[in-house]
């Protein structure tokens, strides 16, 4: 479906790095390499569109370029499992053809979300997952690595924290520190970031997400989350592009990212509206965030986290990089 | 209202010829987990465990293509998973990848019920299992003589079958090879909705997933939203296609319809099954928190039975019999 008999709405682009009780006294350290991070993939997927590249490519490349950046939780900088092990999953959507793909149980491909694409691009199926998922990447030749690749010291470190309070972190802030009290927030399994994702809509309508994670710390082997669940984290049809974050068992219970889009097809709602009521209504606080277009070009990157890690852009010169409610830095 | 349940053995391209022997067994499976499941109902079971009680006794069951009797991957191996959901809590489990499990469905309850989480698949899974205790075997027992078969004639005709046809290739099965060589046949998935009269709705889904699948497979059954679908308003369990069924959220878009435009289960069953997916991949059972009942499905037929409190009971494969 394209909109060629309408007038041109323009481009738009949303990204996240997670959505969680990031809190506000982030030192500049943690703060600035991940604004820097956002601002950089920003520019990715706006030349990208720019350029005329389909929204699929655009949001596969853009999360790309989140899952090498370790300061996120997906592909290199993964939460670890309680085996201290990685355990990447990913999933990606074409909302003009309603094709999509998801990875799960990925060790050793260092890029998921380009596995999911070549699952829907190169087999019959849609979710392919573990060994069969491993074994798919290295008949695709894509690039794999160590899995020690991915692990980065500050998410050991989380770990260790997780399995001392003897809790899944659903997902995580910063590593323990001397001074903080404030961090005790994590005690009480509050502390929520993790997920990247990319939705996108061309000038003609088209529109694409894709979703990629390293999960939850000390999550159970074998766990799945929401984001290789289409309909869950990721969603994309002729109407708007969702990518959700936040505590993944609640993004599956709310069928977050189909329910945006269905607000808007079965109740006539707008895509701020739609967006609003599944992200303040309909799904508890404190548990989830998303980025979302519409194929009219709109943008909404609701959260009822402390805060989410998200940029956008829209053809008309529009432009947001930010992370709590108001604090936006562009 | 009064309470109301429906099960599935699978929806697709059932030939009416289907001979007395294929037919006859799983008319009779199919009228006997219906027994059980109206007299767990009637027995004031909660529908939680009226739908794993049911979907067990299909698992168990080598006729449909979940537990014992599943289909193979292209490996000759077996990988079961399932999904269930309860509707007045939203709480649900799910698993993917099982081998030696004898019941996925309960499985998936006890992810639901025993971690902070909702879906585990493969070793995970595996491991789990072996710590909750659950019953295991080795995996030639799911294995049967007619789904060897079946991946024999999908490798030959070098097709993943999105299911498997109802019988495997016999010598005067003409229909057959024309019907599985453009890989129409499709047979899969069981599941069981239920609700009783105080509108506790609930809906599980197991199967072995399709012949021929490529090893790590996952397709709509353990999806909550694809296969498997329960809240306030009704209980959903689909079978066809899975692809097409994760693609058109189809359980979730049941409910989507009744809350968000006002449609009556009748209506937003039949428009997710003849007006939002292609014709050939999509069967589903459903019940409504007012104890209704619907099983619509664009395929040849679809293996079912229902029963409502009011007496009425059905147990059909094609329209009309």
């Amino acid at each position: 479906m394209s909109s060629s008999e309408n007038k041109q709405m323009g481009w738009a682009i949303a990204l996240h790095g997670g959505a969680g009780d990031i809190p506000l006294s982030l030192p500049p350290e943690r703060r600035q390499p991940r604004e820097e991070a956002l601002r950089h993939c920003l520019q990715i997927g706006v030349e990208a569109l720019k350029a005329k590249l389909p929204p699929l490519d655009v949001v596969e490349r853009v999360v790309r370029e989140l899952e090498n950046i370790p300061q996120f939780n997906a592909g290199k900088g993964s939460v670890l499992t309680s085996k201290g092990s990685v355990e990447m999953e990913a999933s990606i959507m074409d909302g003009t053809t309603m094709n999509c793909g998801a990875v799960s149980g990925l060790t050793t491909v260092v890029n998921a979300i380009s596995l999911a694409r070549l699952v829907m691009e190169k087999t019959p199926h849609i979710y392919l997952a573990f060994d069969g998922a491993e074994e798919f990447a290295r008949q695709q030749g894509v690039e794999i690595v160590d899995s020690s690749h991915f692990i980065t010291a500050e998410n050991i470190e989380r770990l260790k924290h997780a399995k001392e309070a003897n809790r899944v972190q659903i997902d995580y802030t910063q590593p323990v520190q001397n001074d903080t009290k404030k961090e005790t927030t994590i005690a009480n399994g509050d502390s929520q970031i993790g997920t990247v994702g990319c939705v996108a809509v061309d000038g003609n309508g088209n529109l694409a997400a894709a979703t990629s994670t390293g999960g939850l710390v000390n999550k159970m082997v074998g766990r799945i989350g929401d984001t290789p669940v289409i309909g869950a984290g990721t969603y994309a049809d002729a109407r708007c592009a969702v990518s959700a974050t936040g505590k993944g068992e609640a993004i599956i219970r709310g069928t977050v990212a189909r329910d945006v889009a269905a607000l808007i097809e079965f109740k006539g709602l707008t895509l701020e509206e739609a967006a609003a009521c599944v992200v303040h209504e309909r799904t508890p606080k404190g548990t989830v965030g998303l980025i979302a277009v519409s194929a009219k070009g709109e943008v909404a990157m609701p959260f009822n986290t402390t805060g989410m890690f998200r940029a956008c852009a829209t053809e008309d010169g529009y432009s947001e990089i930010a992370i709590w409610p108001a604090a936006k830095i562009e | 209202m009064g309470w109301a349940i429906a099960l599935h053995g699978g929806a697709g391209d059932i030939p009416v010829s289907l001979p007395p022997e294929h037919r006859q067994p799983r008319e009779e499976a199919l009228r006997h987990c219906l027994q059980i499941g109206v007299d767990a109902l009637q027995g004031k079971m909660h529908p939680l465990d009226v739908v794993e009680l049911v979907v067990r006794e299909l698992e168990n069951i080598p006729h449909f293509n979940a537990g014992r009797g599943s289909v193979l991957t292209n490996k000759g191996t077996i990988e079961m998973e399932a999904s269930i959901m309860d509707g007045r809590t939203k709480k649900c489990g799910a698993v993917s990848g099982l081998k030696t499990v004898v019941n996925a469905i309960s499985l998936a309850r006890l992810v639901m019920e025993k971690t902070p989480h909702i879906y585990l698949a493969f070793d995970g899974a595996e491991e789990f299992a072996k710590e909750q205790g659950v019953e295991t075997v080795d995996p030639s027992h799911f294995i049967t003589a007619e789904n060897v078969e079946r991946l024999h004639h999908a490798k030959e005709a070098n097709i993943v079958q999105i299911d498997y046809s109802t019988q495997p290739l016999q010598n005067g099965t003409k229909k057959e090879t024309s019907v599985v060589a453009n890989g129409d046949s499709q047979l899969g998935t069981v599941g069981c909705v239920a609700v009783d009269s105080n509108g506790n709705l609930a809906s599980a889904t197991s199967t072995g997933g399709l012949v021929n699948k490529m090893v790590g497979r996952i397709g709509d059954s353990p999806i909550i939203g694809g296969g498997t679908y329960a809240n306030e308003l009704c209980a959903v369990s689909a079978t066809g296609k899975g692809e097409a069924i994760l693609r058109a959220t189809v359980a979730r878009d049941v409910a989507a319809l009744m809350e968000f435009k006002g449609f009556s289960l009748m209506e937003a069953a039949n428009c997710v099954v003849h007006e939002r997916t292609p014709k050939g991949t999509v069967g589903l059972v459903a019940v409504s928190a007012a104890g209704e009942v619907a099983t619509p499905y664009n395929t040849t037929g679809m293996f079912r039975a229902c029963a409502t409190e009011d007496g009425y009971s059905e147990v059909a494969i094609w329209s009309a019999s």
